[in-house]
Protein backbone atom coordinates (compact mmCIF):
# COMPACT_ATOMS: atom_id res chain seq x y z
CA UNK A 1 0.00 0.00 0.00
CA UNK A 2 1.81 3.32 -1.10
CA UNK A 3 -0.76 5.60 -0.72
CA UNK A 4 -3.38 6.38 1.75
CA UNK A 5 -6.86 5.06 2.25
CA UNK A 6 -9.58 7.15 2.30
CA UNK A 7 -12.67 6.80 4.13
CA UNK A 8 -16.34 8.73 4.97
CA UNK A 9 -18.89 7.49 6.73
CA UNK A 10 -22.14 9.52 7.79
CA UNK A 11 -24.15 8.53 10.96
CA UNK A 12 -27.59 8.33 11.07
CA UNK A 13 -28.41 10.10 14.70
CA UNK A 14 -31.82 8.19 15.32
CA UNK A 15 -30.97 4.52 14.53
CA UNK A 16 -29.51 2.81 17.17
CA UNK A 17 -29.59 -0.09 15.12
CA UNK A 18 -27.10 0.90 12.87
CA UNK A 19 -24.00 2.37 15.68
CA UNK A 20 -21.21 0.41 15.23
CA UNK A 21 -21.18 0.00 11.03
CA UNK A 22 -18.95 2.24 10.05
CA UNK A 23 -16.54 1.12 13.08
CA UNK A 24 -17.18 -2.57 11.56
CA UNK A 25 -16.34 -1.51 8.27
CA UNK A 26 -12.88 0.10 9.03
CA UNK A 27 -12.42 -2.96 11.16
CA UNK A 28 -12.40 -5.14 8.00
CA UNK A 29 -10.71 -3.00 5.42
CA UNK A 30 -7.72 -2.85 8.19
CA UNK A 31 -8.05 -6.35 8.08
CA UNK A 32 -8.24 -6.96 4.37
CA UNK A 33 -4.76 -4.53 4.36
CA UNK A 34 -3.02 -7.05 6.67
CA UNK A 35 -2.63 -4.42 9.66
CA UNK A 36 -1.53 -5.91 13.32
CA UNK A 37 -3.89 -7.74 15.09
CA UNK A 38 -3.55 -5.12 18.18
CA UNK A 39 -3.77 -1.91 15.63
CA UNK A 40 -7.31 -3.25 14.56
CA UNK A 41 -8.65 -3.90 17.71
CA UNK A 42 -7.48 -0.78 19.31
CA UNK A 43 -8.92 1.52 16.29
CA UNK A 44 -12.18 -0.63 15.81
CA UNK A 45 -12.98 -0.10 20.03
CA UNK A 46 -12.19 3.77 19.68
CA UNK A 47 -14.42 4.49 16.80
CA UNK A 48 -16.94 1.89 17.95
CA UNK A 49 -16.91 4.04 21.49
CA UNK A 50 -16.95 7.60 19.48
CA UNK A 51 -19.75 6.29 17.04
CA UNK A 52 -21.82 5.81 19.79
CA UNK A 53 -21.12 8.89 21.18
CA UNK A 54 -22.29 9.97 18.21
CA UNK A 55 -25.70 8.31 18.07
CA UNK A 56 -25.94 9.06 21.80
CA UNK A 57 -25.48 12.62 22.55
CA UNK A 58 -24.81 14.39 18.82
CA UNK A 59 -28.11 13.32 16.39
CA UNK A 60 -25.35 11.84 14.49
CA UNK A 61 -22.55 13.12 12.79
CA UNK A 62 -19.79 12.45 9.90
CA UNK A 63 -16.37 10.08 10.25
CA UNK A 64 -13.44 10.26 8.08
CA UNK A 65 -10.53 7.68 7.95
CA UNK A 66 -7.23 7.73 6.35
CA UNK A 67 -5.40 4.92 6.71
CA UNK A 68 -1.80 4.90 5.98
CA UNK A 69 0.84 2.36 6.31
CA UNK A 70 2.52 4.30 9.58
CA UNK A 71 -0.83 5.36 10.94
CA UNK A 72 -4.58 5.58 11.09
CA UNK A 73 -6.20 9.16 11.17
CA UNK A 74 -9.96 9.19 12.27
CA UNK A 75 -11.77 12.53 12.26
CA UNK A 76 -15.23 12.48 14.02
CA UNK A 77 -17.65 15.67 13.83
CA UNK A 78 -21.22 16.58 14.53
CA UNK A 79 -23.21 19.58 14.99
CA UNK A 80 -24.62 18.48 18.53
CA UNK A 81 -24.84 20.57 21.58
CA UNK A 82 -20.58 20.03 22.38
CA UNK A 83 -19.15 19.06 25.62
CA UNK A 84 -19.71 21.07 28.71
CA UNK A 85 -17.15 20.18 30.73
CA UNK A 86 -14.64 18.01 28.40
CA UNK A 87 -12.29 17.07 31.71
CA UNK A 88 -15.40 15.87 33.60
CA UNK A 89 -16.43 13.68 30.57
CA UNK A 90 -12.46 11.98 30.37
CA UNK A 91 -13.24 10.51 34.19
CA UNK A 92 -14.13 6.94 33.95
CA UNK A 93 -17.70 6.36 35.33
CA UNK A 94 -19.06 9.82 34.33
CA UNK A 95 -22.16 10.03 32.32
CA UNK A 96 -24.60 12.22 31.12
CA UNK A 97 -26.45 9.55 29.02
CA UNK A 98 -30.28 9.44 29.48
CA UNK A 99 -31.89 5.71 30.88
CA UNK A 100 -32.93 4.55 27.42
CA UNK A 101 -29.90 4.59 26.33
CA UNK A 102 -28.39 3.06 30.03
CA UNK A 103 -30.76 0.27 29.81
CA UNK A 104 -29.36 -0.94 26.34
CA UNK A 105 -25.78 -1.53 28.31
CA UNK A 106 -24.34 1.79 27.00
CA UNK A 107 -23.92 5.01 29.98
CA UNK A 108 -21.15 3.44 31.73
CA UNK A 109 -19.33 6.49 31.53
CA UNK A 110 -16.29 4.62 29.87
CA UNK A 111 -16.75 5.78 25.97
CA UNK A 112 -14.38 8.80 26.07
CA UNK A 113 -11.46 7.02 28.74
CA UNK A 114 -11.95 4.14 26.42
CA UNK A 115 -10.73 6.24 23.54
CA UNK A 116 -7.78 7.64 24.92
CA UNK A 117 -7.00 4.04 26.26
CA UNK A 118 -6.97 2.36 23.06
CA UNK A 119 -5.15 5.38 20.59
CA UNK A 120 -2.28 6.99 20.59
CA UNK A 121 -3.57 10.68 20.04
CA UNK A 122 -6.56 12.46 20.86
CA UNK A 123 -8.17 15.60 20.67
CA UNK A 124 -11.45 17.03 21.02
CA UNK A 125 -12.52 20.63 19.86
CA UNK A 126 -16.02 21.48 21.14
CA UNK A 127 -18.03 24.33 21.04
CA UNK A 128 -21.33 24.54 23.23
CA UNK A 129 -24.24 24.64 20.42
CA UNK A 130 -22.24 24.18 17.81
CA UNK A 131 -20.16 20.89 17.86
CA UNK A 132 -17.63 18.57 18.38
CA UNK A 133 -14.63 17.82 16.12
CA UNK A 134 -12.84 14.81 17.70
CA UNK A 135 -9.40 13.89 15.80
CA UNK A 136 -7.85 10.32 17.08
CA UNK A 137 -4.43 8.86 15.62
CA UNK A 138 -3.16 5.77 15.85
CA UNK A 139 0.59 4.71 14.87
CA UNK A 140 1.69 1.51 13.29
CA UNK A 141 4.31 0.33 15.39
CA UNK B 1 -12.05 -26.55 24.40
CA UNK B 2 -14.24 -25.49 20.98
CA UNK B 3 -17.70 -24.04 21.24
CA UNK B 4 -19.37 -27.38 19.95
CA UNK B 5 -17.36 -28.88 23.48
CA UNK B 6 -19.18 -26.06 25.25
CA UNK B 7 -22.36 -26.55 23.83
CA UNK B 8 -22.37 -29.91 24.48
CA UNK B 9 -21.17 -29.56 28.01
CA UNK B 10 -23.35 -27.22 28.92
CA UNK B 11 -26.57 -28.29 26.91
CA UNK B 12 -26.83 -25.03 25.63
CA UNK B 13 -29.12 -23.48 22.92
CA UNK B 14 -28.00 -22.17 20.33
CA UNK B 15 -29.58 -19.05 18.65
CA UNK B 16 -27.17 -18.21 16.16
CA UNK B 17 -24.98 -21.11 15.21
CA UNK B 18 -22.12 -19.32 12.64
CA UNK B 19 -20.11 -21.09 10.62
CA UNK B 20 -17.24 -22.39 13.08
CA UNK B 21 -18.95 -23.23 16.06
CA UNK B 22 -16.64 -26.82 15.26
CA UNK B 23 -13.35 -25.40 15.08
CA UNK B 24 -13.17 -21.93 16.72
CA UNK B 25 -11.05 -22.02 20.17
CA UNK B 26 -13.05 -20.73 23.86
CA UNK B 27 -9.59 -19.60 25.90
CA UNK B 28 -11.37 -17.99 28.65
CA UNK B 29 -14.32 -16.17 29.64
CA UNK B 30 -15.58 -12.98 30.56
CA UNK B 31 -18.88 -11.95 32.63
CA UNK B 32 -20.48 -8.65 31.69
CA UNK B 33 -23.40 -6.24 30.46
CA UNK B 34 -21.93 -3.09 30.72
CA UNK B 35 -20.86 -2.92 26.68
CA UNK B 36 -17.77 -0.42 26.81
CA UNK B 37 -16.79 -2.49 29.49
CA UNK B 38 -16.46 -5.22 28.26
CA UNK B 39 -15.62 -4.03 25.18
CA UNK B 40 -12.44 -2.97 26.76
CA UNK B 41 -11.38 -5.90 28.81
CA UNK B 42 -12.83 -8.72 27.04
CA UNK B 43 -10.52 -10.84 25.37
CA UNK B 44 -10.27 -12.37 22.01
CA UNK B 45 -11.54 -15.90 22.25
CA UNK B 46 -13.48 -15.46 25.46
CA UNK B 47 -17.47 -17.04 26.17
CA UNK B 48 -18.92 -13.76 26.99
CA UNK B 49 -21.80 -14.35 29.60
CA UNK B 50 -24.34 -11.72 29.45
CA UNK B 51 -28.44 -10.76 30.03
CA UNK B 52 -27.37 -8.11 27.52
CA UNK B 53 -29.23 -9.22 23.77
CA UNK B 54 -29.33 -6.38 21.63
CA UNK B 55 -28.18 -5.10 18.28
CA UNK B 56 -25.02 -3.71 19.97
CA UNK B 57 -24.06 -6.68 21.85
CA UNK B 58 -23.49 -8.44 18.59
CA UNK B 59 -21.31 -5.47 17.60
CA UNK B 60 -19.51 -5.48 20.59
CA UNK B 61 -18.96 -8.98 19.70
CA UNK B 62 -17.44 -8.60 16.45
CA UNK B 63 -15.02 -5.68 17.97
CA UNK B 64 -13.63 -8.15 20.97
CA UNK B 65 -13.22 -10.75 18.79
CA UNK B 66 -14.93 -12.99 21.79
CA UNK B 67 -15.40 -16.62 20.60
CA UNK B 68 -19.25 -16.39 21.29
CA UNK B 69 -21.94 -14.85 23.61
CA UNK B 70 -23.98 -16.76 25.70
CA UNK B 71 -27.24 -15.58 27.18
CA UNK B 72 -27.56 -16.29 31.01
CA UNK B 73 -30.72 -16.68 32.76
CA UNK B 74 -32.67 -17.58 29.71
CA UNK B 75 -32.72 -13.74 29.00
CA UNK B 76 -34.02 -12.49 25.47
CA UNK B 77 -32.18 -11.65 21.91
CA UNK B 78 -34.14 -9.51 19.87
CA UNK B 79 -34.64 -10.03 15.93
CA UNK B 80 -31.90 -7.19 15.12
CA UNK B 81 -29.89 -8.65 16.77
CA UNK B 82 -29.87 -12.16 15.72
CA UNK B 83 -29.81 -10.46 12.12
CA UNK B 84 -26.67 -8.75 12.69
CA UNK B 85 -25.05 -12.27 14.09
CA UNK B 86 -26.01 -13.66 11.22
CA UNK B 87 -25.01 -11.36 8.96
CA UNK B 88 -21.16 -11.01 11.31
CA UNK B 89 -20.72 -14.96 12.10
CA UNK B 90 -21.34 -14.60 15.59
CA UNK B 91 -21.90 -17.53 17.46
CA UNK B 92 -24.77 -16.84 20.11
CA UNK B 93 -25.93 -19.39 22.72
CA UNK B 94 -28.26 -19.33 25.73
CA UNK B 95 -28.58 -21.31 29.09
CA UNK B 96 -31.02 -21.00 31.64
CA UNK B 97 -28.30 -20.78 34.31
CA UNK B 98 -27.19 -18.04 35.71
CA UNK B 99 -23.54 -16.19 35.43
CA UNK B 100 -22.31 -17.38 38.51
CA UNK B 101 -23.02 -20.63 37.85
CA UNK B 102 -21.94 -21.04 34.46
CA UNK B 103 -18.76 -19.48 34.76
CA UNK B 104 -17.81 -21.64 37.80
CA UNK B 105 -18.26 -24.51 35.45
CA UNK B 106 -16.35 -23.09 32.68
CA UNK B 107 -13.73 -21.70 34.84
CA UNK B 108 -12.82 -25.32 36.23
CA UNK B 109 -12.95 -26.79 32.54
CA UNK B 110 -10.87 -24.16 30.90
Amino acid sequence: MSEAIKLHYDVDGKDFTRAGEASGKIKKTLKDIGYPPEIIRNTAIAVYEAEINLVIHAGGGEIDVEIAPEYVHVVLTDHGPGIENVELAMQEGYSTAPDQVRALGFGAGMGLPNIKKYTDEMKIDTVLGEGTVMTLKIYVK
Amino acid sequence: MTVKNLIDEFSLEVICHGELAEEKQVTGGYCGDLLSWVMSRAKEGDCWLTVMGNVNSVGVAVLADVACILLTENSAFDDDALRRAEQNNVIVLRSDKNAFELAGKLADLL
